[in-house]
């Protein structure tokens, strides 16, 4: 609309009699409004930028001070501490207080790579120095928790701490393969019975009913695993771990059932009438129609469900925090207790200290959880769309 | 003739199927709400929703809890809803539906809905708490330590950032009800486009907004990874007075009575209690969101 004010704006200037017909005042508000309503649409863009700016940018130490030079007199047992959290910490080590005035003395190879970590966070985060830095042995630090990434011990609080993902990675696979083996066959024939064989009566209540579940607060479906589905599932199958990814991954697919199924359903009836009827009208009966004909063109779409559905399973926290036992193991036995990544930050990002090695840790696992999460949206948005407008416009 | 019985059959316990699959959706849902009901009816009295907590969790009422998700959702609303409104309007009404920046935002906006809630929860520790917040401090107190820890703030705006796309959606959805004839009369008054916006269109999609926000709301009230390490509290003794106090929220309190508290079995009324007073709170907001959601569709296909 603007471009159109201004084009006839110039056109009253450049020709004298001539009165277009878009010709309109130009306003101020108008284009103000204009400016400000893009101006605040581009801030959805702006948040997934700094999401993902932000929390790669916390998990970033790791890899950055795994490069530097570590000193090697600085021994793994000296730690390093400067600011107010000195008094806390009451590590058995010896310990070096550094005021803040040490930092501007710098010369030595510890300083100046210390100087680095400093100014990294320092232009971003603040100049504020209650955080712990562990110069020298931080850089061992971090490099043998780089080293136990790929390890299978997650034992972040000890003496030794080990950061290896891989159980957590695997405990996360698991869950999330049992709640879709769960949810999807469910999710997806319901949503054909609301598709191809309901009457209006049963849709209408259908659809809004399971509309509900998708409002249920995950905490209360973890509450409801905790205390009713984990003893019902245990007198059911008889296994010793009361809580598990089993009924974890139960719970889960409770929480994934309404998003497949909405998809899914939308997939479902987005396939054209034609399709339908010319298929009734070779003589193929209902069920036929509806499985041999509307679902194989809805598949695209299917696949998006079960995309987003996982990404939903995979991201969930409180129901892992509450019903999967939290025990980082590494067995492939659905009735043993497991622990996810999302849960892994859930808690303990409360109690790790800010700079520390453990929440650099923490933050990278969010990232792999953002990234893997983006991918999957991605997929379900660009290949599936594509495929599915293809299939049913035929083109 | 067999061959056509066959198929009958086999229709027949093939809808019975995809009907047993609804129909198992539904009873977990009864199920669950059936539990948490029947668990926590003796519990509610204006005694509990009034009072605090007492003994060590072990005893008392919830208030600060629903004080604090009150606040929560309201400070999260004032932040989301505008915004989410202002880039439905972009998306309907300025956007070119193929242009790219469209295209790109509509992503955004999915991308936003899909992300795990406990990323955001990540975010507002890196980003208000310790960015944005600790520069605040610095500018403003000196370097004293105010706004660069978890407050009710930062967590509501967190909250803000996760419930930005159901009110997008929402509002999105009620726009395009808005008949285009509407607008073009309007135009051909003389209006300009953003009078029509302000005077034809808003007031015309104003149950969509509602219905965004009730959506949004609801959303709100019951996640609490987000908000697990930007502002919630386990325990505070005064309700929050300020941006900068930390707070009570049910869903939380509900997490940590069912798994840090020391003696769960003790305190199981409360927590059926609690989790009812929630559950109870999203059922209103959902099903009120999905009879304005009903109506405005009507509205669209009459």
């Amino acid at each position: 609309m603007t471009k159109k004010t201004k084009k006839g704006k110039k056109s009253t200037e450049n020709s004298s009699g001539l009165i277009d017909i878009t010709q309109r005042k130009f306003r101020w508000s108008d284009y103000l409004a204009e400016k400000i309503i893009k101006g605040v649409a581009y801030l959805s863009i702006t948040i997934v930028v700094l999401i993902f700016i932000f929390v790669f940018r916390e998990s970033f130490p790791i890899f950055k001070t795994g490069k530097a030079p570590a000193k090697t007199e600085a021994s793994a047992e000296v730690q390093e501490t400067y600011g107010e959290v000195t008094d806390q910490s009451n590590a058995p080590e010896v310990q070096e207080t550094y005021g803040e005035v040490t930092d501007q003395s710098a010369d030595s190879n510890v300083q100046e790579t210390y100087g680095e970590v400093t100014d990294k966070s320092s232009q971003s985060a603040d100049s504020d120095k209650s955080y712990t830095v562990s110069a020298g042995s931080g850089f061992d630090d971090n490099r043998s928790a780089l080293k136990s990434l790929l390890t299978k011990d997650w034992v972040p609080v000890s003496e030794n701490p080990r950061y290896g993902i891989i159980a957590l990675i695997i405990g996360t696979f698991k869950i999330t393969v049992i709640s879709i083996l769960f949810a999807a066959p469910i999710a997806i024939l319901a949503a054909l019975y609301t598709a191809s064989f309901a009457s209006r009566r049963m849709k209408e209540i259908i659809k809004p009913t399971i509309e509900l579940l998708a409002g249920f607060p995950s905490v209360v479906i973890g509450f409801f695993a905790l205390m009713v589905l984990a003893s019902f599932l245990q007198s059911m199958f008889h296994y010793d771990t009361r809580l598990n990814s089993f009924v974890g991954g139960i719970a889960m697919g409770i929480a994934a059932i309404p998003i497949i199924f909405t998809i899914t359903e939308d997939a479902l009836t987005a396939v054209p009438k034609t399709f339908n009827e010319a298929s009734l009208a070779l003589g193929a009966s209902k069920w036929q129609t509806a499985f041999f004909v509307i679902l194989p063109a809805a598949t695209p779409g299917i696949f998006a469900a079960v995309l987003l559905g996982i990404g939903r399973v995979f991201g969930e926290t409180m129901i892992a925090l509450m019903a999967t036992g939290n025990a980082a193991l590494m067995g492939l036995n659905p009735f043993e207790s497991v622990r996810t990544l999302a849960a892994t930050i859930g808690a303990e990002m409360a109690e790790v200290v800010f700079g520390d090695t453990h929440y650099n840790v923490l933050f990278l696992i969010g990232s792999l959880l953002f990234i893997f999460t983006f991918i999957l949206n991605a997929i379900a948005e660009f290949y599936v769309k594509g495929k599915l407008m293809k299939r049913i416009q035929g083109k | 003739m067999i061959k056509s019985f066959k198929n009958n059959i086999k229709g027949i316990l093939i809808e019975g199927l995809t009907l047993s699959s609804a129909l198992l959706i539904i009873a977990i849902i009864v199920v669950m709400i059936a539990v948490i009901v029947i668990g926590g009816k003796d519990q509610i009295s204006w005694e509990f929703l009034t009072s605090f907590p007492e003994d060590g969790m072990t005893k008392g009422g919830i208030f600060p809890a629903i004080y604090g998700t009150a606040l929560l959702v309201i400070i999260m609303s004032v932040a989301a809803v505008p915004f989410g409104t202002i880039t439905a309007i972009y998306l309907t009404e300025y956007a070119n539906e193929n242009a790219i920046i469209a295209k790109v935002i509509r992503f955004a906006v999915r991308t936003l809905a899909v992300i795990p809630s406990i990323i955001y929860g990540l975010f507002g520790l890196g980003f208000f708490i310790k960015f944005v917040g600790v520069q605040m401090d610095n500018t403003f107190m000196g370097g004293q330590l105010k706004w660069g820890q978890p407050n009710i703030l930062w967590a509501s705006l967190t909250m803000a950032l996760l419930t930005l796309p159901v009110v997008i959606v929402s509002v999105e959805e009620a726009l395009k009800t808005v008949p285009k004839d509407l607008r073009a009369a309007s135009l051909a008054l003389g209006a300009t486009k953003w009078q029509t916006i302000w005077k034809v269109v808003l007031p015309g999609s104003i149950s969509g907004i509602m219905t965004g926000t009730i959506l949004a709301v609801s959303r709100g009230a019951g996640e609490v990874a987000p908000i697990l390490f930007t502002g919630v509290a386990y325990y505070v003794a005064t309700l929050p007075a300020s941006f900068s106090d930390q707070f009570m929220v049910l869903g939380y309190h509900i997490y940590v009575m069912t798994t840090q508290s020391a003696n769960v079995d003790q305190t199981l009324p409360i927590q059926f209690g609690t989790t009812l007073v929630l559950l109870a709170l999203t059922f209103i907001l959902n099903i009120s969101a999905i009879v304005l959601r009903y109506r405005i569709r009507q509205k669209k296909s009459n």
